[in-house]
């Protein structure tokens, strides 16, 4: 089942919580809506659901539009982050609820029921808990119990609100492999919310980046890990480092020095440079580079994180050096970034009043060391 | 939820067309429904009470006062009150702290024996210590002889049977509340030195300021209003045991109209006390809800 | 094996033996002699007062009247809880707030209060009495005084567990296709079960021990209108102090028994439930 949503727009009281939103759904595939707090997913995951309505716009499933669907009509599944189970009916009960309250011209008998409970507890490994209660289940079982019962009613969409949120680091990565394996056996169209990018990044065909009500960039995980559009998803997504910087006639400057770097379709003016802390390349002398001094360094792993201290302006960037480096308080490290983009500072205000970009506008994919971005100047 | 402040309460449910709502017109008729109920079966006898005061005109309920009889009841119903609720605080805070503060056997059927004059009838309140008391039975005539007491069908025994009726009300107000908040605090404050009376008025009290000042109201209330046990220990003794409540019940059992104000405006006044502690109650909750143990478990 | 878990905690001796002491003198040595008052009844003489026709009469309207009203007070209970919980309207706070008017209230004044409004001359009276319907000195006079006192217990012991109940459960149940009616019945309103248990209960138990809302209106005929506390009042008027104090330990047993049913239901709810 393919999922059209168009123009969505969201108010609460006047609160826009979505502005102008679409997103093509591919039938069958497993989508996750990131972002951090208010960015608006899980009122966009609430609209699929027809837990909201919007203030304008549509939500087809496949070629009918289901925005005035009542949430019983729309036969979705929708698994939320605290369960949701009915803490008076057992697994078997909670997992059977939607077949049981079907018109009783489509109800199954309860034989059936009980034997689709029994199946769908198999699906989650779950087989033998059938007459407990949710009070003596864990909370890693309890998700299990709540994604079988929304599998029961067979849904078009599985909608899926932060699942794993409520659980313990282990449970969670368990979980989510879990779910893959799921998805990949039952094929359901799957749209899931988190904040977690690592979440997203390894379950995810496509990752919806979002921020604030709009949608910054949609692509594969790839996609927004190696060409992030904008300077948000770029922060967001892995780790980054960022300092001030200005481009004239295509170069990157910093303070008053050229640093080496081009940025050729970058507009003249202040902008604002980001790399990946553990992709640059250390240099020894500095004819056209960064170079900062160490002011802080602490240990990561199976590397050196390390704080510089660059340019005039006391800007400080993060960097990974090998463990092995001699580098210390107050000593000087030359470095320049092997991959890096420059986003243009934006000429008004960045007021978030309309359409941010074209959500499947992904720049041409370029692997070359020293990667120039493509500014889009149409940024408001 | 995610998106904390798109958090779809049930108050925002009634906003929107939310899919966790009845339909405009079932909420509509629900909500007269409640209204026309609570009007008809609580809101309506409370406008009697001060209308059949009134009923004669405002000088015919304000002569009340000036009757010995009424006089001596009100006397004799805040006397009651000046030593019940003072008896219980201390009471409620002693159980409270033993309770909620430290782990014993029988802890739960402690509890339970505290809430007992909660099921018990009023009557049965009084006739125990009547059979107990009683100027016929062995405790009560040697109180009366050797002692010249008299408990039953004396001030005394008003008294003692108020305190029966009333001593859970601040104990159940804080033992909830105390258990909830533990004995983080108390052994902070120890640990810095603190003694254990210091700790009580320094740390414990204040956190549980509110809650006590909601128990004492209820007890308050509730020894002034008291009437079954008391008419069962008192003997009705006109101007001597007669509290506020059994002057009521004297007056109403009179047949002249100035009698029947008298009850109804003596009613007036415990009434408004009544609508006092209400409005006390209210506002408590509104403010320190975190603070009240009435606003967990139903009372 | 000490009695109480060691802690740093000071004043557990002093708290402890004053409530005992306290609790005693109040409440064990009084209803152990009411017990013992009981056992100086032969047991013939016992049987014959619970067998007596006023006391079974009184037993009878106690009991039943109370039992209706309760049930009265669930239904309206749950209903107006729901309201002052789920819907935001004007008077809310207001209403919320006049729900304890029975609990604060003092019995005679609801009791007189409501005699004067349901006597043929009062104003709901002069409404009723030409529909044929008399209340005063009624049965249905008794059941709508025990309507009253009751009304606080099982609102107030539903909201709480209304309010708990999060949202997202009544979401799920939508999402798995049920309409708005199969949602509070199948889900919200067996989670309420042991909440309206316990307010039914505390009803009940407040119901038939109640004296003075009720006899003012009950008009208190022996045989008809007379309820079980009153007969205790009767019974000791007539210096019949054992007789008084069997229908007193009656009442007492039952008392226990509720009481002790309350604490199961919790315990069970909790047990059952827990926190999910």
């Amino acid at each position: 089942m393919e999922l059209k949503i168009q123009n969505i727009r969201k108010e609460f009281d006047r609160f826009p919580a979505l502005h102008d939103v679409s997103l093509d759904i591919r039938s069958g595939e497993l989508i996750a809506l990131l972002g951090p707090s208010g960015s608006g997913k899980t009122t966009l995951l609430r609209l699929i659901a027809g837990l909201d309505f919007p203030t304008a716009g549509s939500i087809l499933f496949g070629d009918e539009d289901a925005s005035h669907k009542s949430v019983q009509e729309r036969n979705v599944g929708f698994v939320f982050q605290h369960y949701a189970l009915f803490r008076h009916m057992t697994v078997a009960e909670n997992i059977g609820f939607g077949l049981k309250v079907r018109p009783s011209g489509s109800r199954p008998s309860r034989a059936d029921i009980r034997r689709r409970a029994l199946e769908l507890l198999d699906l989650v490994q779950l087989t033998g808990l059938e007459n407990r209660y949710p009070s003596q289940l864990s909370g890693g079982q309890r998700q299990r119990v709540a994604l079988a019962r929304a599998l029961a009613i067979e849904p078009r969409v599985l909608l899926l609100d932060e699942p794993f949120g409520a659980l313990d680091a282990q449970v969670r990565r368990d979980l989510r492999r879990w779910l893959r394996e799921i998805h990949e056996a039952t094929g359901h169209t799957t749209v899931f919310v988190t904040h977690d990018q690592e979440e997203a990044l390894e379950l995810a065909d496509r990752v919806v980046v979002m921020s604030q009500g709009l949608i910054e960039q949609v692509g594969s995980a790839d996609d927004v890990y190696d060409r992030p559009v904008s300077p948000f998803v770029y922060g967001f997504i892995g780790d980054s480092s960022s300092l001030p910087v200005r481009v004239e006639n295509g170069l990157v400057w910093l303070d008053d020095r050229s640093i080496g770097l081009e940025a050729r379709d970058v507009r003249d003016g202040p902008a604002t440079l980001y790399f990946r802390p553990h992709d640059i390349e250390l240099l020894d002398g500095c004819g056209g580079c960064m170079a900062g001094t160490v002011v802080a360094s602490r240990r990561v792993a199976g590397t050196r994180r390390v704080e510089l201290q660059i340019g005039g302006g006391h800007q400080r960037v993060e960097i990974e050096l090998p463990v092995e480096h001699p580098a210390t308080g107050r000593s000087r490290v030359a470095f320049r970034p092997r991959r890096f983009k420059v986003f243009a500072e934006p000429v008004e205000p960045t007021a978030r009043a309309g359409y941010r970009t074209r959500p499947e506008q992904v720049p041409e994919p370029s692997v070359l060391p020293g990667e120039i971005d493509l500014l889009l100047a149409n940024r408001l | 939820m995610s998106d904390a402040t798109f958090d779809v309460s049930h108050a925002d449910a009634g906003s929107a067309r939310s899919a966790v709502t009845e339909p405009f017109y079932v909420r509509a008729l629900l909500i007269g429904l409640v209204v026309i109920l609570l009007g008809l079966f609580l809101v309506v006898p409370l406008a009697a009470v001060f209308a059949q005061a009134l009923a004669l005109g405002l000088g015919a309920a304000l002569a009340t006062f000036a009757d010995p009889d009424a006089l001596a009841a009100i006397g004799l119903t805040l006397l009651v009150a000046a030593i019940a609720v003072p008896c219980n605080l201390v009471f409620g805070i002693a159980a409270a702290w033993a309770i909620a503060k430290f782990r014993f056997p029988g802890r739960a059927f402690l509890v339970t024996l505290i809430d007992l004059p909660f099921s018990v009838s009023p009557v049965v309140a009084g006739l125990v210590y009547v059979l107990l008391l009683g100027p016929f039975t062995p405790i009560g005539a040697w109180l009366l002889q050797d002692y010249g007491i008299r408990v039953i069908f004396a001030v005394p025994g008003v008294v003692l049977a108020t305190v029966f009726v009333t001593f859970p009300f601040i104990a159940r107000e804080l033992i909830p509340l105390m258990q909830d908040q533990g004995t983080g605090d108390e052994e902070a404050a120890l640990s810095l030195g603190a003694s254990g009376w210091q700790t009580f008025r320094h740390v414990t009290l204040p956190n549980v300021k509110w809650a006590l000042l909601y128990g004492v109201l209820l007890c308050n209330a509730r020894a002034m209003g008291e009437f079954g046990a008391v008419a069962v220990i008192s003997g009705k003794l006109r101007g001597e045991t007669v509290t506020m409540p059994l002057q009521i019940e004297l007056y109403y059992q009179e047949f002249r109209a100035l009698a029947q104000v008298s009850a109804f405006s003596l009613a007036a006044v415990l009434a408004s006390l009544a609508l006092v502690t209400l409005a006390i109650k209210t506002w408590l909750e509104w403010r320190y809800s975190d603070q009240l143990a009435a606003t967990r478990a139903g009372h | 094996m000490r009695f109480r878990q060691p802690s740093i905690i000071p004043g557990f001796g002093l708290t402890f033996s004053f409530t005992i002491f306290y609790l005693s003198l109040i409440v064990i040595i009084p209803i152990v002699g009411l017990f013992i008052k009981t056992f100086e009844l032969e047991w013939s003489d016992f049987k014959r007062i619970v067998t007596g026709a006023r006391f079974l009469a009184a037993l009878k309207l106690s009991f039943g009247a109370s039992l209706l009203a309760a049930l009265f007070n669930v239904v309206v209970g749950v209903v107006i809880a729901w309201v002052l919980v789920r819907y935001r309207f004007f008077a809310r706070r207001l209403l919320d707030a006049i729900i304890d008017l029975p609990f604060a209230l003092p019995t005679a004044v609801a009791g007189i209060a409501l005699t004067s409004l349901y006597v043929p001359e009062g104003w709901f009276g002069k409404l009723l009495t030409p529909l044929g319907v008399t209340v005063a000195y009624t049965p249905l006079g008794i059941w709508i005084a025990l309507v009253f006192i009751g009304l606080p217990f099982v609102v107030r012991a539903v909201q709480p567990v209304l309010e708990d109940l999060s949202v997202d459960v009544e979401e799920a149940a939508a999402t798995l296709g049920a309409s708005r009616r199969t949602t509070i019945a199948r889900v919200v309103l067996p989670a309420m079960l042991p909440a309206i248990l316990t307010g039914f209960s505390m009803a009940f138990a407040r119901a038939v021990g109640e004296y003075g809302s009720v006899i003012f209106i009950a008009g208190n005929i022996p045989r008809k209108t007379e309820i079980l506390p009153l007969l205790i009042v009767f019974r000791l008027e007539e210096r019949e102090y054992a007789a008084a104090a069997a229908i007193a330990a009656v009442m007492l047993t039952v008392s226990f028994v509720i009481l002790l049913a309350i604490n199961l239901i919790q315990a069970w709810s909790n047990r059952r439930f827990g926190n999910v």
